[in-house]
């Protein structure tokens, strides 16, 4: 489902004398349906970097991203939009939303996108909500005042408010209490179980182990130090 | 959701616009395709007004091809096409909302009527349908249907801004420009403005070109943006891509200036 092949990575900072960093090189997995790929590494070996490159928010300089049959790394915009849009979920760490839209609202959105009817929409999202346990009394609000651990709850009732077919994970579980956190190891374990292809980051080493099928450490994939 | 058309919405091919010896902008060419929102950022003077102002009919560019894909003829050269036929598409298939609402609107005639006003340009004549039509958008945008009769001057700024978007879309456009549409607003406000936004692109599987100076803005309104500078596109792509993964020099600038809140 996904498969990375030969990927290189290296930001040029041309306001900073034009430092080059070189993240990644030859960077290569694949992920199968059904299977939960965890990257390792310590903090700055790029296991973000990657994560988002297969998103398509960082570009690549060289190599491939196959998501579902499309080259995120050579994909035009509009391809990658519609890849987000149907095929490629992503739960981030830092919740992005249009201040005064309600929870409800923003946890229903990637199924209103697909153009599936709203009230089918608002109650798959409603339901994800109580299974998150997010009181009910703030579904009408707007996220953006929510506490760090409602905002991920959040975050993730929208990546799993959607059987997505590839689905990437930053964190899902980081400043989570221990219901929480195991409401949202389950939704993994569905999601695999339904044949979904996961890509995560976990530091939390027990989630990891539980979930993930395979660990890959993403600093074999450092540049040869210059 | 109806992006699987083949054809895009606006193909713009190499466009230059002088003002004597001074570039407007230069050699731009992207595609739009029905249901994108477009962002265009970069610093006062970059040319990102005059961009704008040749896409929506309003400038005659040096060289270069508008293609908008016409409901009855499908694609044609809005530059080359007579002043009547670029007139009815402004009328019908696009809107143009502008930074001050007081440029869109008519300040001496009512909310309604400034709402019916554009429908009638394009034929609607049956008073009652008019004013219901106008009722119908007073309250998709947030005013109260009770402030019909008042003339806009009596409106708050975002208010106003809410009732050019009316104005604007009452006719189901299917482009719709928009320069600085939150510019002069205050935060809350403009919070407003981009959810009633973001939800009637959705809705109407509008196409829109907003162009601004907030990345803020651009953030949570376009899917794709393009960088300018000095009259010329130096960056293009995803949103998020561009102002997370920034390429060219003066993106980087342009991002890292951005005072974080």
């Amino acid at each position: 489902m996904i498969e990375i092949e030969n990927l290189s990575k290296s930001f040029m900072l041309h306001n900073q004398g034009g430092a080059v960093l070189e993240v990644l090189q030859g960077a290569s997995l694949t992920v199968a349906p059904g299977e939960c790929v965890a990257l390792t590494g310590n903090s700055g070996a790029g296991k973000s970097t990657l994560m988002r490159m297969i998103y398509g928010n960082y570009l690549a300089q060289a190599g491939h991203i196959r998501v579902g049959g499309v080259d995120v790394a050579s994909a035009e915009p509009r391809e990658i939009l519609t890849l987000r849009r149907e095929v490629l979920g992503y739960v981030s760490q830092f919740l992005r939303v249009v201040p005064r839209v309600p929870t409800r609202e923003v946890v229903a959105e990637p199924l209103l996108a697909l153009g599936r009817e709203k009230g089918e929409a608002l109650a798959r999202a409603e339901a994800l909500l109580t299974r998150l346990n997010i009181p009910e009394s703030l579904w009408s609000l707007s996220p953006t005042t929510f506490s760090g651990g409602e905002q991920q709850r959040v975050n993730i009732a929208r990546g799993f408010v959607r059987d997505w077919p590839a689905l990437l994970l930053d964190e899902p579980t980081a400043s989570l209490d221990p219901t929480n956190r195991e409401v949202v190891l389950s939704l993994i374990e569905e999601a695999k179980a339904r044949g979904a292809a996961i890509i995560g980051i976990f530091h939390d080493t027990e989630a990891r182990a539980r979930v993930a099928d395979r660990e890959i450490d993403v600093s074999v994939f450092a540049p040869a130090a210059a | 959701m109806n992006d699987d058309a083949q054809t895009p919405l606006l193909r713009v091919r190499n466009v230059t616009k002088t003002y004597g010896g001074r570039i407007g902008c230069a050699d731009v060419s992207f595609d739009l395709w029905p249901g994108e929102v477009l962002g265009v950022v970069g610093e006062s003077g970059s040319g990102k007004s005059t961009l704008l102002g040749v896409l929506a009919g309003q400038l005659v560019p040096d060289r270069g091809e508008v293609i908008f894909d016409t409901r009855a003829d499908g694609p044609r050269d809005t530059i080359t096409m007579s002043e009547p036929e670029r007139r009815m598409l402004a009328r019908t298939d696009w809107a143009f909302v502008h930074q001050n609402p007081r440029d869109g609107l008519r300040m001496n005639i009512s909310a309604g009527g400034n709402v019916g006003e554009r429908l009638m340009a394009v034929g609607a004549r049956h008073y009652g349908n008019i004013r219901s039509a106008a009722a119908d958008w007073l309250g998709r945008v947030e005013i109260d249907e009770l402030r019909i009769d008042d003339r806009p001057q009596a409106f708050s700024g975002g208010m106003q801004q809410r009732l050019q978007i009316a104005r604007n879309l009452v006719t189901g456009p299917r482009l719709v420009f928009m320069d600085e549409p939150t510019g002069g607003l205050d935060v809350s406000v403009q919070a407003r403005l981009l959810d009633l936004l973001r939800g009637l692109v959705r809705d109407m599987g509008l196409s829109a070109i907003v162009v601004t100076h907030d990345l803020a803005v651009v953030r949570l309104l376009a899917d794709r943006l393009m960088v300018m500078k000095s009259g010329r596109v130096v960056e293009a792509g995803l949103t998020d891509q561009v102002l997370d993964d920034p390429q060219h020099a003066y993106t980087q600038l342009l991002v890292s200036s951005v005072l974080q809140v």
